[in-house]
């Protein structure tokens, strides 16, 4: 009898601190709490010393750098690189404009195509959108590949070195359509378009008056997603870019890297040619500074970024 | 019944009356459907050329396409009988299983550790930290990794002759990379993964969690009897999605990061590798689109055979 009241008051008591403390009650130890402290801020250290060395190196003195080669606290700061950059680097500045302009364009165009795709998979009552489900469902099963991408876009389109290669490719692509779509579904009452139809509203002004302004914060989320693809895009300039004027920040940044590798590869057999060619190279610093600044402005975006990519992800992932 | 209703509510009329009904929503995915025309189902005709003895030059794609010898299987014998095909399906499948692996491990343990931590401020730091290599590009990646690895300069060679050992020339040594890309692809990917399981754990009802210390059960317990078997579906769908595409390679992976190296081609060609590599060095394009063609079919084998394991486990998780 004791007992059974022992125990009924222990849980009362239990509940008691539930209620006072909140979820304070299941925490664990504190010695627990440094461990995985400990663990994570290690983890998260790992993850970016590796860009924080870079920016290190970039402002390392260049003598210090041939001296001791690449150190966490250099002998000697130097901001000489970023001069080079602003002041004689003409190639890196064409460059950079070359990966916004593609950026900015590619975005617009494709908010645009992913926009007015999705929305219409989003209606209800919309006779075709079964047959559009269709059409983009088939490519995330089976494509042609990279050689009939390269034919089809070099032989048939004929888009080989021109801006539209690299803006083109990477616009649409059906997991935006289908995050949007989404995005279009759960945030859009049904009511608000038949009261908009029932007021004399056209499909047109349905759309760009009424939806897009209510869709901001999706529309957002996949104009950051192809921003970043955009910006990182190397691959298609790899693909598809000989023009020496139209090179993206990235495709510059593998430019430089291959000729190092071929100044490695034939040490042994370089003569006076190969050492003018290695003179005229850019310095370690410089392509460490094209690496800081090409990354920049998404460090600078990053509060953005993460904000809608956690919301974009978790969108995504309801279905229907 | 239902099916009856549902019937009668589609709307009546012939092909033209529902096409004027739908114009203006029609018109609204034409962009988009174009697009998709244009970069997703006019490459499927490339397929064809993995049959054909195909040449580059001449007039137009389809003319050669059409009038270049058709070989049936050659292109596929001289794949198959070369002895690399057989190296790269292996590196790809194994790299592609570590990844799967690892890829659901540490984002569950990393997800877990986050949710259980006291500071939640501090888990915003470790959470934004460990996401930030997920915005790098493969180039930019490449670089960083380059400031350690350098065989000269790089700051593990620095480490290395300070404890008296000898420089090791880490980008033609192949031993070391199976590692490298492993550890690195985990780098880029963790933060990504954790979010995506750290809201799938916020989602889960406090009740649980609240019942069961009520019953006096531990941290642990918690973790292994309600937090796990709740992931359980999350973890299906994603694994078995995954394997799926265990046949796709991520290109920057195996390509920027070794920076190409010809040494270690061994370790680090894959299926996507040798394409871009048979297109753009060698020119053999009727191979490199047939191991292009033998990608795509087993690819898509692979992800019909999930989508049915996923509707059978899970049917709301399916695919399609």
């Amino acid at each position: 009898m004791s007992e059974k009241t022992m125990s009924k008051r222990k849980m009362e008591k239990r509940i008691r601190a539930i209620e006072e403390e909140g979820c304070k009650y299941n925490q664990i130890k504190k010695p627990t709490n440094v461990l995985f402290n400990i663990f994570l801020a290690i983890l998260s250290l790992i993850c970016v010393i590796p860009f924080i060395f870079v920016i290190i190196i970039s402002i390392t003195d260049e003598e210090s750098l041939t001296m001791n080669g690449y150190r966490f606290i250099p002998e000697k700061l130097s901001l000489y690189a970023y001069e080079y950059i602003v002041s004689a680097g003409e190639n890196i500045l064409r460059s950079y404009g070359v990966t916004i302009l593609v950026t900015i364009i590619g975005t617009l165009i494709g908010l645009l195509l992913t926009g007015t795709y999705a929305y219409t998979l989003s209606r209800k009552n919309y006779a075709y959108r079964k047959f559009f489900t269709t059409v983009i469902t088939i490519p995330m099963l089976f494509s042609g590949g990279m050689i009939a991408n390269y034919l089809i876009v070099t032989k048939v389109m004929m888009l080989k070195d021109t801006i539209w290669a690299l803006v083109l490719p990477l616009c649409l692509n059906s997991f935006n359509i289908i995050v949007l779509r989404t995005f279009f579904k759960t945030s859009i009452p049904d009511a608000v378009v038949e009261s908009a139809k029932i007021d004399g509203a056209s499909e047109w002004r349905l759309f760009f008056q009424i939806v897009i302004p209510m869709a901001l914060p999706g529309l957002a989320t996949i104009g950051l997603f192809l921003t970043l693809g955009y910006w990182n895009d190397w691959f298609n300039a790899m693909m598809y870019m000989d023009n020496k004027d139209l090179i993206p920040l990235q495709y510059l940044l593998i430019q430089i890297e291959s000729s190092i590798d071929w100044l490695a590869n034939n040490k042994a057999t370089m003569g006076v040619d190969g050492i003018a060619v290695a003179a005229n190279m850019p310095k370690e610093t410089i392509k460490m500074a094209i690496v800081v600044i090409s990354t920049l402005p998404i460090i600078f975006a990053y509060p953005f970024f993460q904000r809608y990519f956690v919301n974009g992800l978790t969108v995504g992932a309801v279905k229907e | 019944m239902r099916a009856n209703t549902k019937k009668a509510e589609k709307p009546k009329g012939n092909f033209l009356t529902r096409l004027k009904a739908n114009k203006e929503l029609l018109i609204l995915s034409m962009p988009g459907a174009v697009w998709f025309l244009f970069f997703a189902y006019l490459p499927l005709f490339g397929i064809l050329v993995a049959f054909k003895k195909f040449r580059l030059s001449g007039d137009g794609f389809f003319y050669n396409l059409f009038t270049s010898e058709t070989v049936w299987f050659d292109n596929f014998k001289f794949l198959f009988s070369s002895g690399d095909a057989w190296i790269i399906v292996r590196n790809t499948v194994l790299y592609n299983a570590a990844f799967i692996i690892l890829g659901v491990v540490i984002p569950v343990i990393l997800a877990l550790l986050l949710n259980e931590i006291r500071n939640k401020g501090m888990m915003k730091i470790y959470q934004s930290s460990m996401f930030l290599p997920y915005f790098l590009s493969w180039v930019v990646v490449s670089y960083c990794v380059f400031a350690f690895l350098n065989p000269e300069k790089g700051y593990f060679n620095a480490i290395i002759q300070q404890f008296g050992g000898q420089p090791i020339s880490w980008y033609t040594e192949t031993k070391y990379w199976p590692f490298i890309i492993i550890f690195m692809s985990q780098w880029k990917g963790m933060g990504y993964n954790t979010v995506v399981y750290l809201a799938s754990i916020c989602g889960i009802d406090k009740t649980y969690y609240e019942a069961a210390v009520l019953d006096g059960a531990t941290k642990w317990q918690q973790i292994k009897y309600i937090t796990l078997p709740l992931l359980k579906p999350v973890i299906t769908i994603l694994l078995i999605m995954a394997v799926g595409g265990i046949f796709k390679a991520d290109f920057g992976l195996f390509y920027q990061l070794p920076k190409n190296s010809g040494p270690l081609y061994p370790v680090t060609n894959v299926l996507d590798t040798y394409i871009f590599r048979a297109l753009k060095t060698s020119g053999e394009i009727g191979m490199s689109a047939a191991a292009a063609l033998f990608q795509s079919t087993v690819g898509f084998v692979l992800i019909m055979i999930a989508n049915k394991i996923v509707s059978k486990v899970d049917n709301e998780n399916a695919l399609f």
